[in-house]
């Protein structure tokens, strides 16, 4: 299977500042992958550079087969994007906004009613733009990235100012397009939202690609501890620290939980030492989670051991 | 070719919304209405050549307005839509960037040729309506200076393309804008006619003050339409001139369409090699 987006080497300078240092990789179609990073770590330089909307310093960016930023647009009708501060054109209607995106990529105008209804727009369509809320504006940028059913959709922080509801037709929406096969790039500060819903991840650190694979895969790396969570009551809490002591560290939460911080491989050997001991009430594990592991590279970057 | 229709129609319908199409052409009717009839009033001969007097005197409204309206549309069509996000988003999609600049010419000239036609041809048709006889070469010589009018908005137009495209921000935009028209419509003029006063005719030939002129678009405007035809140019004070200014009519629209061209093609370079 040959990739939706591919990058080689690519290096792009903006001056003396390096938005973007040496970065390789490959996206499969039918994947979901997130690109996170701090604020100005070249997540949206790398998303305009996938659009041809800027050119690589160094590099080469292949997109659905073709270079974007060659001037050949076959590729560009089959991609949608939502660029970070969406903005429109404050005097026409929703629906006109539509059908002139919709005309440029050579679809029929007819079909946008749906998308409008599909965002949640469908009863402000005829309203002008320019009255729009922000959470609003966001829902049309989202409808015009739609258009098209793309085959690749790069979306730089969509679900800032979706309200809840919307937030989570937006996943079902990018599910759908990923289920027919299209490769979803979406950048974002909520890491907690991406964690389940994402294939793949792709940490960036001042222009660095510092990670890039599958949560698991990123957990495995990093060698993160898992932490264990074991209820007990008052009395045999103070005996836990002796029965699990040589394998993790132990912190007291309040008066009837421990939680133990273990390696991920020995796990099983201290659920194996609670049910051994019987004084446990309840257990909970916590695997890390993709805020702990964006923590984690960012640290490793900094001080590389 | 289909996207610049498209892209095109998305500036006539934002005119159209924004009302910049119904203020230009009720201010271009307004005023045109207004030097038809103040202007023959104090001769009291409306009848006769009625619209060769209304012709010298709407050409001169054209030079000072038609400029300031089309770089007042123009001056903010690229650097403002990029400072808005717009831009971004557009390019984004299967266009060109000369696509785009080309679209929104055609939509802008769209828009200012409507409001001329119909505004100064609301003026034609209520001098006609007053019983004043106009004969076919009036009719053409009015015809043409429509014409031209459009030309010379289109010239503008692009002018303001290439100020858009080059500026860093609006205000910049602006600024250039309002001293390009300073200098095309006013300084100029004046500078040359300076200019030839102090030389009295020593250094600067009949060829050198003929390309003199053809560097300022409104200079070669005026000349269209004051010495292009006769029956106008008795008005206009210019037959002298006419007769020796070597200039004809082929000529200076050569010049007009050149000035439409090059400011177009250096703004559509300027805009391909800009970073968004
Ligand atoms: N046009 C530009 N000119 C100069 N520097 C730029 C330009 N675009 C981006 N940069 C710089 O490149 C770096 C990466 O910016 P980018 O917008 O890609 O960050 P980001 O990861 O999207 O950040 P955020 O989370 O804040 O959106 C920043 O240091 C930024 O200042
Ligand atoms: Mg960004």
């Amino acid at each position: 299977m040959t990739a939706s987006i591919n990058l080689q080497d690519v290096t792009r300078r903006f001056g003396a500042i390096e938005a973007v240092r040496a970065v390789s990789l490959a996206l499969p179609p039918g994947e979901t992958v997130a690109l996170v990073g701090h604020n100005g770590a070249g997540k949206t330089t790398l998303m305009k550079l996938m659009l041809g909307l800027i050119h690589p310093t160094a590099g080469t960016v292949q997109v659905l087969g073709e270079n974007p930023a060659a001037g050949q647009f076959a590729a560009r009708r089959r991609l949608g994007y939502l660029p970070e501060s969406v903005a429109f054109n404050t005097a026409l209607t929703a629906r006109e906004t539509l059908a002139f995106y919709a005309r440029l990529k050579r679809e029929p105008v007819a079909r946008m009613g749906d998308l409008l209804d599909r965002v949640g727009l469908g009863a402000a369509a005829d309203r002008r733009v320019g009255t729009y809320s922000k959470g609003m504006r966001q829902r049309l940028g989202l409808a015009q990235a739609l258009i098209g059913a793309p085959a690749v959709m790069l979306l730089d922080e969509p679900t800032t100012g979706l309200d809840p509801a919307l937030r989570h037709s937006f996943y079902e929406i990018i599910q759908e397009l990923r289920d027919r096969g299209a490769t979803v790039l979406l950048s974002s500060h909520a890491l907690t939202e991406l964690e389940e819903r994402a294939e793949r991840v792709i940490i960036m650190n001042r222009g660095i690609m510092v990670a890039n694979g599958s949560v698991d895969d990123l957990r495995r790396i990093a060698c993160l501890p898992v932490r264990i969570r074991i209820a007990a009551p008052a009395d045999s809490l103070a005996a836990i620290p002796e029965w699990v002591g040589p394998i993790g560290t132990c912190r007291r939460i309040n008066g009837h939980v421990v939680e133990v911080q273990v390696g991920l491989e020995q796990k099983i050997e201290v659920l194996k030492r609670s049910v051994a001991h019987g004084t446990v009430d309840d257990l909970d594990i916590v695997p890390p989670t993709l805020d702990d592991l964006y923590a984690h590279f960012l640290m490793s970057q900094e001080m590389p051991a | 070719m289909r996207n610049i229709l498209i892209v095109a129609g998305k500036e006539i319908q934002e005119g159209l919304r924004n009302r910049w199409v119904l203020a230009t052409t009720l201010l271009l009717a307004g005023l045109a209405l207004s030097l038809t009839f103040l202007g023959s009033a104090p001769t009291g001969n409306v009848g006769v050549r009625a619209l060769d007097v209304v012709i010298v005197s709407l050409s001169s409204l054209t030079i000072f307005l038609l400029p300031l309206i089309a770089l007042l549309i123009s001056h903010d069509a690229i650097v403002g839509e990029m400072e808005r996000g717009t831009m971004l988003l557009m390019l984004s999609y299967p266009i060109g960037r000369w696509q785009v600049m080309l679209g929104k010419f055609v939509g802008h000239v769209a828009i200012l040729a409507f409001a001329t036609v119909l505004g100064y041809g609301a003026a034609a048709l209520a001098l006609a309506l007053t019983g004043a006889v106009v004969d076919a070469a009036s009719w053409l010589a009015f015809a043409s200076m429509i014409g031209s009018s459009i030309l010379l908005g289109a010239i503008f137009i692009a002018i303001g393309y290439l100020v858009s495209a080059l500026a860093r921000d609006r205000g910049t935009a602006a600024g250039l804008a309002i001293g390009i028209w300073l200098l095309f419509v006013l300084i100029y003029d004046m500078a040359l006619l300076g200019l030839l006063v102090v030389d009295q005719g020593k250094i600067i030939s009949g060829g050198a003050l003929n390309a003199l002129l053809l560097l300022n678009p409104t200079d070669a405007y005026r000349l269209f339409n004051l010495t292009g035809f006769a029956s106008v140019s008795t008005f206009a004070g210019m037959a002298g001139l006419a007769g020796t200014a070597g200039l004809g009519p082929r000529v200076l629209l050569a010049t007009l369409a050149a000035w439409v061209f090059l400011p177009l093609a250096l703004a559509t370079f300027a805009f391909s090699r800009r970073e968004l």
